[in-house]
């Protein structure tokens, strides 16, 4: 658990520090995690477990643009653990359930014990449709189709500083549309 | 789209670097500051007799008292903006200005005065000093939440109230050259009103405004 965390830290500072490749894995890293402990919440609160794979969207999200609040001389986990049962809770309490969630769901989960989900459109694929149509076209091409931002670029005739700007504001308005929905 | 292409898609944007929080906060403070101010100029100014009140100690610890609110909830503000963080170990911070204004009260007690002391306490700007420091808040507010959105705090409602202290004790500081009343008495009641109308209606707006 301890070597876990401490991976996830690096991970991070080297995220942090410019590189992409240790992002994506770190991202990869947690999602069991997330996943598990959502699953656990669900079933705990007596709703559906195939509703984790919103939670685990919607956690995954905030950790993107919420990553400044980390202070990197701090170990990873906790931070994470924090956004994880704020956002559980959040959806739960949407869901009209009122629970405490344990911080130690999240800490005591071990990853690859549940199934990877089975493909249902997710909340997330319903509010793209409902962004302006620059920052859908970016994030459908870079998220679905795989594409770079450079091919992204060239693909929409905009420059890849416009692409990259279209998808982080795109990332953004997503989950402040799945926030107040 | 599934999680997996969400997870390229989030690593996609890791070149997207936000602001640090001090500095949003810093910089939608500045941008509020002037309408602040508008309202100070234009609505009371500066009481005449400065250049004397100021050799009143009394005079110069109303300063002391709303700077030390001013910064201690700066930096519980910016505690609180971290998802982990809570009150427990930082909130102690607040009570260096209630300190202050505690030992102001105890040095004016031992003191010979003039006048007697409800009469001290009741002052004379009791109601400008509760629509002033409301309303010089108020535009310091909206900045402070508005920076403070780039934070990630675990109780929004908790972070708008010290966010709401924060823009009292700045406005309070540029009341306080305004106001003739000088009696610690005068600003442990009446700031303190004041000061809790602002920490309400940030609790109010932040428990909305500082969800992530």
């Amino acid at each position: 658990m301890r070597e876990r965390e401490d991976e996830w830290t690096d991970l991070m500072r080297s995220a942090i520090s410019g590189d992409d490749a240790a992002y994506h894995r770190l991202l990869k890293a947690i999602t069991p995690v997330l996943r598990a402990a959502a699953r656990r919440g669900l079933a705990r609160a007596g709703q559906p477990v195939d509703q984790s794979e919103d939670i685990v969207q919607d956690i995954l999200l905030a950790v993107h643009l919420k990553r400044q609040t980390w202070d990197s001389s701090a170990p990873f986990a906790p931070w994470l653990f924090a956004i994880a049962r704020n956002k559980l809770i959040d959806a739960l309490r949407r869901r009209g359930k009122r629970i405490f969630v344990n911080i130690d769901d999240f800490a005591e989960t071990l990853p690859g014990e549940t199934p990877e989900p089975t493909a249902s459109p997710s909340e997330v694929t319903a509010q793209l449709q409902a962004l302006p149509a620059r920052q859908r076209d970016v994030l459908q091409s870079i998220a679905v189709d795989s594409a770079s931002i450079k091919d992204t670029a060239a693909k929409f005739s905009m420059t890849e500083g416009a692409v990259r700007v279209a998808l982080h504001r795109g990332l953004a308005s997503l989950t402040a549309k799945l926030r107040d929905r | 789209m599934d999680t997996d292409q969400l997870i390229r898609t989030l690593a996609a944007d890791n070149a997207y670097r936000a602001r640090p929080i001090g500095l949003a906060l810093m910089l939608a403070l500045l941008a509020a500051a002037p309408v602040s101010l508008l309202i100070f100029f234009a609505e009371l100014g500066v009481r005449p007799d400065v250049m004397t009140a100021m050799h009143n100690p009394f005079f110069d610890l109303k300063f002391a008292v709303t700077l030390a609110l001013a910064a201690s909830a700066i930096a519980v503000s910016l505690h609180l903006s971290r998802p982990e963080a809570s009150l427990r170990s930082f909130g102690w911070w607040l009570l260096i200005p209630a300190g202050i204004l505690v030992a102001a009260i105890s040095g004016e007690m031992m003191m010979p005065q003039r006048t007697p002391m409800m009469t001290r306490l009741i002052g004379k700007n009791s109601m400008a000093c509760m629509t002033a420091i409301p309303a010089m808040s108020l535009p310091l507010l909206v900045g402070a939440l508005y920076g403070l959105r780039q934070g990630a705090p675990a109780r929004p409602a908790v972070a708008g109230a010290v966010a709401g202290l924060l823009c009292a004790g700045l406005a309070a500081t540029v009341y306080a050259s305004h106001c003739t009343d000088d009696s610690p008495l005068f600003v442990a009641t009446w700031y303190t009103l004041a000061t809790a109308i602002v920490a309400s209606v940030g609790a109010l707006m932040g428990k909305r405004a500082l969800r992530y």
